[in-house]
């Protein structure tokens, strides 16, 4: 079985947009996102000790291999980064494009995505990739397992939980309850540099530039400013009727 | 009654960190040389072991498939480094070559010119840098970047750099250092393995070399061990400092000395403050402090933030942005401070971690590289077919002694006793001894640890400024400003008695620039607890010097800085 | 500017979220707004989002489609974009929600602009507003090409019933793609409410050192219940033990962006700050007046909350 888990290079520390392009600067220090973390866990559990193979997947700039290289130090079996200078700015559009076409070329059974990417703070783009690969996609996993041929998901919602099944090839996002991601072990450390790791451009993968970056996006930042100021904040101080005070301002509010 | 912290030592022994391998043999890992620390040392040690082993593929094919190995307890190199920093090159140049020049080096650029004031609360009175402060011909770098820098030069040349791993144990066999055990990773507050505990691993190699900078862990353990420590205890310095967005360029290497520290000698406050341009939209401020200071109440971090109301330094940051912030010990105690001997079988000691700094000067950075170079000369003499491993790690030492590192401290060795008699009799001594280049001195004043200090009280806090989060902040800020965000159910890695007299507990509250230790409750009887956030912590080592003990936590945790 | 808002609904109750979107699309639609319901029995429910602004309501209704699944959705509403013409299709953040959204973006190689928290007209052009880098800066987002689709936080506009009349319903039949209906549904769970979780939850009240002891818990929990909220804390009481830390609210701990947010005894460090403070409304009760909380808060009360909170707790009971 192989299993293909989507990952991310987000930036780290403190985020800042860059003012000329008015998108997120990545050219500081960036790690893996935490959240794909869950997903690369949640592909070796399900790999055990069998031959099952885990790839790991990310669009992103030539750094991203660091991302790629944590993952495989966790125990991923192959790393492929697609990287290609046209893909800056590329929007959910043009990325679901890119990462599409990339897992085409992989086949796998089972497609696994993080809950969300603390850039982007987007729960979205695995449903649009799932679309353009024309395969059943579950969310919000918070427990996962496979049976002959088929995934089994307990998928968390706003009201409680759905159980989901879907028949393999299969595209499943997990949240960050499934599992408490492991540590790289030393020696996983050290082997990651030994395990396969492909490069991919656009040209490899049959995309053509116009259909990513900010050419192909659908969606575009007009400006940036800033949010409106909190308002008329108020503020009591040594009134014997606070509590009556805070009721009215509820009120005012519509909050009760 | 004289309350002093080194009456309450830590549950803390050497022994405990000493061990010999616990993995089966096929599971511990091999490596050929063995650096700890991914700073200046430790870097320029891999740089030029990779260059050496280049030059002899035959000695890197005896190593196994990895040669050189790092460990850095950081997230990566750099993270954990702070420092000024105005650097003599020399040391780089002597490490490079023409492989790369100064200017390749991402930097801030040469020093300009210079201004030495004399702060009053009000007035600040400019005076001619003494012999000790002339920068001309050095450089001003961030010592993180730097680091980030040398570890891609390090990765370049073959070092394989292995960061978020904390080097816990020394692995002693047969009186040998035969390599370190990683600290375990996924424990919870109480010690307890939690769902992805990860044990750590025997890490075994020909030669370790221990880089790990001020108060260096293992570096402690091993002195004691090996019985190396010198003639005088080691003494410490408290830097603290930030980073800004300016709207006007700073020219000059800018250092300080009075205000905000208090001149009578009974007070012991030796130190200053510096400003060093980083480019023309970014400076970096800095407030360092001997840790022999007596006040409960002093507290390096406020006083830093004190130092920027002075107006003249307000001044300079109107308009402005904090972008960072960190703290970190400087060993002080110098020449005479040094261990009896920078190796052990299967040993060799670089850097900070020594206390290889010159305090007059504010400078150690160039130190630790040209150790970390001498020490990988010496580490591929003694794996050449032949050598004496002994003799070859031997030949460390009388490279050092030979060394500007040696020359250099031995010339401004009594600088730092002279300064406990106060400012101003300090100051004039001090520019004696330098312009007669060390030969008049004083003998040697009795040297005591820090934490031996009698502790007194004033009312110093009640002149720290309230943080109004924009010029001054508060330390919760500022931990924020490290970029710390080490996660809050780890073990406690602070080693210190946690029933003291009420003082002791005062001192380390206002010590700790990250508000790591509070008043726990109160005994009555003039003792207290205390109480402790261990994830707020910087590592930046002052427990140490006062009376706990400082150990790595899980690798990867503490501050990540990028511009320090 | 034909604009597609799509509801959903739980059991028989449409959800709050999309019925203020739509109330939000009946404004910028200038009284032409159409509504999608998908699932079971839901034609009943169309005269309800009549009264929220709908004008038209495509229904597609089919025991099938009872699944909160979102793929069967994308199939519907993919049809009824292109029959209908719209250039525009709302939506308010759900799981189910968000996963539809993304999926018509990419069946209709549309593009989607998430997380906002209003639309406005400028210029004759539809701009979304997209807090970012935890609220400190607000985007301007736009659509390149249409249609536009757009998924809003939730909560961020109000379900204010615009008096609108019975709206015309159109019923929909739709072939499911194959990758559609391979999702099956074999089982639920429902939560019983002991409360909402902190994530979900559109009300915190969160307790922290200002409380004095761990049985002062009883405080905030009393409040959270008489605003139907989860209890919070903060990093130095889950420290401390008086809190477990699934509750953490901070950088450490979980960030949470709830419409109301009590802070009870916090001082407000950025540690803290971080992790709640694009809270709609926040409330803080601290006796310290110069508590760095005061600076971000809507509603400060300098005072005792042992005094404040019981008080508060029983005149809100006293309105229910």
């Amino acid at each position: 079985m192989k299993i293909a888990v989507c990952v991310k290079h987000v930036p780290e520390g403190s985020s800042k947009l860059d003012p000329g392009s008015k998108r997120l600067d990545r050219s500081g220090e960036g790690a893996l996102n935490q959240f794909d973390a869950n997903a690369i866990e949640e592909a070796l559990r399900l790999k055990g000790d069998s031959d099952t193979e885990v790839v790991v997947v990310s669009m992103g700039p030539e750094k991203a291999a660091d991302s790629l290289r944590k993952a495989l130090a966790m125990g991923a079996d192959r790393a492929v980064l697609v990287t290609d200078d046209a893909l800056a700015g590329s929007d959910l559009a043009a990325t679901s494009k890119v990462l599409a076409a990339a897992l085409e070329r992989e086949s796998a059974d089972l497609v696994l995505f993080g809950q969300q990417s603390s850039d982007g703070d987007g729960a979205v783009l695995w449903a649009a990739v799932a679309e353009r690969l024309r395969r059943p996609v579950i969310s919000q996993a918070a427990e996962l397992s496979i049976a002959g041929g088929t995934v089994h998901v307990k998928r968390q919602t706003e009201f409680g939980y759905d159980v989901i099944e879907a028949a393999l090839p299969a595209v499943v996002s997990v949240s960050d309850a499934i599992n408490e991601p492991r540590y790289p072990s030393l020696k996983g450390i050290m082997g990651a540099k030994k395990k396969p790791s492909e490069t991919l451009s656009l040209s490899d993968l049959g995309v053509a530039a116009g259909e990513v970056g900010e050419a192909g996006s659908k969606t575009e930042v007009l400006a940036l400013g800033s949010p409106p100021a909190r308002g008329d904040a108020r503020k009591i101080e040594g009134d014997a009727n606070a509590a009556q005070a805070i009721v009215d301002f509820l009120a005012e509010k519509r909050l009760i | 009654m004289t309350v002093r912290a080194s009456d309450y030592p830590p549950p803390f022994s050497a022994s405990e960190f000493v061990a010999e391998p616990t993995d089966p043999a096929d599971e511990r890992i091999e490596v050929g040389i063995l650096i700890v620390g991914a700073g200046p040392a430790g870097l320029a040690c891999a740089v030029r072991l990779g260059q050496l082993l280049e030059e002899h593929p035959d000695v890197a094919d005896r190593l196994g498939e990895v040669p050189v190995a790092l460990v850095e307890k950081g997230k990566q190199p750099g993270s954990h480094l702070l420092s000024g920093a105005v650097v003599n090159p020399r040391s780089l140049r002597r490490l490079f070559r023409d492989r790369y020049h100064v200017e390749d080096i991402p930097g801030y650029g040469a020093v300009h010119g210079e201004a030495v004031y004399v702060l009053t609360r009000r007035a600040a009175v400019r005076i001619p840098p003494p012999p000790t402060m002339r920068n001309h011909g050095n450089v001003v770098f961030s010592l993180s970047q730097l680091g980030r820098w040398l570890g891609e030069r390090a990765e370049e040349g073959g070092t394989m750099i292995l960061p978020e791993t904390a080097a816990e144990k020394l692995l002693v066999s047969h009186g040998r250092v035969v390599g370190v055990r990683t600290g375990d990773k996924g424990r919870d507050r109480e010690g307890g393995p939690m769902g992805n505990y990860e044990p750590g691993a025997d890490l075994v190699a020909k030669v370790t070399v221990l880089a790990e900078g001020t108060q260096g862990h293992l570096t402690g353990v091993a002195l004691d061990h090996f019985g190396l420590r010198g003639g005088e205890p080691q003494v410490w310095e408290l830097g603290v400092k930030e980073i800004w967005k300016v709207a006007r360029p700073l020219r000059n290497v800018v250092h300080t000395m009075g205000w905000p520290l208090r001149t009578a000698a009974k007070y012991r406050e030796f130190g200053g403050s510096f400003l060093y341009p980083m480019g023309d939209d970014m400076l970096t401020i800095g407030m360092v402090v001997g840790l022999d200071y007596r006040d409960v109440e002093l507290s390096p971090h406020d006083l830093l933030q004190e130092l920027k109301t002075h107006p003249k330094i307000r001044k300079l940051l109107e308009g402005g942005e904090r972008i960072g912030w960190g703290a970190k010990t400087i060993p002080s105690g110098g020449f005479h401070s040094l261990p009896k001997r920078l190796h052990a079988p299967g040993l060799l000691l670089c850097g900070d971690g020594v206390g290889m700094v010159n305090i007059a000067r504010l400078k150690g950075v160039h130190y630790a590289i040209e150790s970390g170079r001498l020490a990988a000369e010496s580490a591929f003499a003694s794996l050449q077919p032949g050598a004496t491993p002994a003799a070859a790690l031997g030949s460390y030492d009388a490279a050092v002694r030979d060394s500007f590192i040696w020359r250099d401290l031995e010339e401004v060795r009594d600088m730092r006793q002279v300064f406990g008699r106060g400012f101003v009799v300090g100051g004039a001594l001090a520019t004696a001894m330098t312009a007669s280049r060390g030969k008049i001195n004083l003998g040697k004043l009795p040297a005591e640890h820090d934490a031996e200090q009698p502790l007194l009280r004033t009312d110093r806090a009640s002149r720290y400024p309230i943080p109004d989060g924009k010029l001054t902040f508060d330390k919760l800020s500022s931990v924020f400003a490290s970029g710390n965000k080490t996660r809050d159910d780890q073990p406690n890695h602070i080693r210190i008695e946690r029933r003291v007299p009420l003082e002791v507990v005062e001192m380390w509250v206002n010590m700790c620039p990250a508000q790591v230790y509070e008043i726990g409750t109160e005994g009555g009887d003039g003792t207290a607890t205390v109480q402790l956030a261990p994830s707020n912590c910087v590592q930046c080592g002052a427990i140490t010097a006062k009376g706990g003990r400082l150990t790595p936590p899980e690798g990867g945790s503490g501050p990540e800085y990028t511009l320090t | 500017m034909p604009i597609l808002v799509f509801l959903e609904h739980h059991g028989n109750e449409l959800q709050k979220g999309s019925l203020g979107v739509l109330a939000k699309a009946a404004q910028l639609g200038g009284g032409e707004v159409a509504a999608v319901l998908v699932g079971a029995n839901v034609k009943a429910l169309a005269a309800e989002a009549g009264t929220f602004g709908a004008t038209t309501v495509h229904v597609a209704e089919d025991p099938s489609l009872e699944p909160p699944l979102p793929q069967a959705r994308v199939d519907v509403l993919a049809k009824i974009v292109r029959d209908g013409g719209y250039d525009t299709v709302l939506f308010a953040n759900s799981v189910l929600a968000s996963d539809i959204a993304s999926g018509l973006a990419a069946r209709l190689d549309a593009g989607l602009n998430w997380d906002l928290a209003d639309i406005a007209l400028q210029d004759g052009k539809l701009v979304g507003k997209r807090p970012a880098l935890q609220d400190s800066v607000l985007a301007d987002v736009g659509w390149k090409t249409e249609p536009r689709i757009a998924l809003f936080r939730s909560g961020s506009f109000d379900a204010t019933p615009t008096g609108g009349g019975e709206p015309k319903v159109e019923d929909v039949a739709v072939e499911l793609e194959e990758h559609s209906r391979g999702a099956k549904v074999v089982g639920q769970e429902l939560e019983e409410s002991s409360g909402p979780s902190i994530e979900d939850a559109d009300v915190i009240v969160a307790g922290g050192r200002g409380l004095g002891s761990p049985d002062k818990f009883t405080l905030a929990e009393e409040l959270a219940r008489a605003l139907g909220g989860a209890v919070g804390a903060t990093r130095a009481v889950v420290d401390a033990g008086w809190y477990p830390y699934a509750t953490q609210i901070g950088q450490t701990g979980k960030t949470v962006s709830p419409k109301l947010y009590v802070a009870l005894g916090i001082s407000g460090a950025i540690q803290h700050k971080v992790g709640m403070q694009s809270s709609n409304v926040i409330v803080a009760i601290n006796k310290d007046a110069n508590a760095p909380i005061f600076e971000f808060s809507d509603l400060g009360v300098v005072g005792d909350l042992h005094e404040i909170v019981p008080k508060l707790v029983e005149l809100l009971n006293q309105r229910t």
